[in-house]
């Protein structure tokens, strides 16, 4: 995004937080974006956590071959690993694809069907109509996601790691309850805001000023993605260095 | 009534408009005809504010539309109808939620009320029971009729239409013609019709503006086009075949 995008992006944002016409038809559309991002969004996010978590829980194992350290250990660092960094970062990547695509291809779709100039010409603010609840829905629902992949991420390295016979329940149970920071939840859900944010508002602005027709489209989606994921890395060590 | 000063609208080192000025009347059709890049499409946009000319006014009854606020160009579009060209129906809606649109945002009507002038735009359209359907499941001709609907579902005062015919059948497009004219009449409305078809030029023209190279090349009604000496009109309207064969007949 070069520096006349984000000055565009930015007067978006502008456009997107003025006062809504009528609350009541933003409040639906709202639950209904949040039924999508989230509960849309629940078996995907399940199915990657759990086996994140197993498949992590395995390779601390094997890295982790000395008697000096005790098995407990695995535990632990799956825990910190999935809550600070798997979780939000891994789930946010997986969600910029799944949702910032639907995203930008919805609104993109309209622009070069002028759906959205029929919105401005009705006298609605479109930006506002079409992206607000979008970004309301991704800042409540992705850390939602997210707490719900750090309890799975940290159940499958449970199931992962006993079934393969790496660690044993007790001390994997052990491991997990030993010296817990409740902080790094704090640090994780903010990255979690932060890239709901992101999610929906970088897809949201490429369909916005799509021009042209499906191939456009198509190009904005992908775009819409890229971009997405390399902010939410760059915002994810800004945070990370900012909070911890 | 709207009137336009001396508009000029470029795209990089393209002049598309090149000070059009004009007056459009309400309770008659007005239309805006030209070819293909005459700048018919780019003038109508600037007339509702999707597109903003460096130089020239748009006046609704007075009230110049150009160097409004957002707040008071929301106002304005509070009576403005528009048809689009591909009909702009939301995909997502039925035929009555898109109708009904306009109105959730803008009135506190009870829901029965909202759907009683939902169902009189249908029926005035001539869809009456097709509430239910989606964009999807409408041919041409009825998502036409369907965003006239939706247009007039505010009583607008003015109503902006945007190639109404384009995609139609010639009778299809002769009863989007004579809707457009009917509501016209109806309701008093200032209506605008951006198209290149000559039908509805013969039809429904009762005030008609020829755009040529982004300039404004001719003003009259339907009667007196047939009559011009101008060049760049007559190859205009008679391009095809049958109306250079009707000039010869008459």
């Amino acid at each position: 995004m070069n520096f006349t995008n984000f000055g565009k992006y930015i007067l978006l944002l502008k456009a997107v937080f003025r006062k809504p016409e009528k609350g009541k038809i933003y409040l639906k559309a709202i639950f209904q974006q949040m039924d999508f991002i989230g509960v849309g969004s629940l078996g995907l996010i399940s199915i990657i956590a759990t086996f994140i978590g197993a498949v992590m829980t395995l390779q601390i194992a094997f890295q982790l071959v000395s008697d000096f350290i005790p098995k407990t250990v695995i535990g632990s660092v799956t825990r910190d690993s999935s809550i600070l960094e798997l979780s939000p970062t891994i789930s946010a990547i997986v969600l910029a694809g799944k949702i910032g695509s639907a995203i930008s291809s919805e609104i993109g779709t309209m622009r070069v069907t002028e759906q959205i100039d029929a919105l401005e010409i009705m006298g609605i603010n479109s930006p506002g109509y079409l992206i607000l609840p979008k970004i309301l829905a991704g800042v409540t629902m992705v850390p939602l996601l997210v707490i719900f992949a750090m309890v799975l991420s940290i159940s499958g390295g449970y199931i992962g790691g006993t079934l393969s016979g790496a660690v044993s329940p007790a001390e994997y149970i052990q491991g997990i309850t030993t010296d817990f920071n409740p902080y790094t939840i704090t640090v994780s859900l903010v990255k979690a805001f932060v890239f709901g944010f992101i999610i929906t508002s970088v897809p949201a602005y490429e369909g916005f000023y799509v021009k042209g027709g499906a191939l456009e489209v198509a190009q904005a989606s992908t775009r819409a993605v890229v971009i997405s994921c390399i902010a939410i890395l760059a915002c994810d060590y800004i945070v990370t260095g900012l909070l911890l | 009534m709207i009137e336009i000063k001396d508009i000029h609208k470029s795209f990089g080192d393209n002049e598309v408009l090149k000070g059009i000025s004009g007056k459009f009347e309400e309770g008659v059709t007005n239309l805006i005809i030209g070819g293909s890049g005459s700048g018919k499409t780019t003038l109508l946009k600037c007339m509702i504010g999707l597109h903003h000319p460096e130089i020239g006014t748009v006046e609704y009854d007075g009230r110049e539309f150009t160097k409004m606020t957002f707040e008071e160009r929301i106002e304005i579009r509070k009576e403005i109808g528009m048809l689009f060209q591909g009909s702009a129906l939301f995909d997502s809606m039925t035929v009555e939620e898109n109708i009904m649109f306009p109105l959730n945002m803008f009135t506190d009507q009870p829901r029965s009320e909202k759907l009683d002038r939902v169902n009189f735009c249908l029926e005035r359209v001539n869809l009456e029971g097709k509430n239910k359907l989606y964009p999807a499941e409408l041919s041409g001709g009825m998502k036409k009729r369907v965003g006239i609907a939706r247009a007039i579902a505010m009583n607008p005062k003015y109503l902006f239409c945007d190639e109404p015919n384009s995609g139609l059948d010639p009778k299809t497009s002769i009863v989007i013609d004579e809707l457009i004219k009917e509501l016209t009449e109806e309701y008093k409305t200032t209506t605008i019709v951006v198209t290149h078809d000559m039908n509805s030029v013969m039809g429904i023209g009762d005030y008609i503006m020829f755009l040529h190279e982004g300039k404004k090349f001719w003003e009259g009604s339907n009667k007196e086009i047939a009559h011009t000496d101008i060049q760049e009109l007559n190859d205009f309207v008679f391009a095809s075949r049958f109306m250079k064969a009707a000039k010869e007949k008459f």
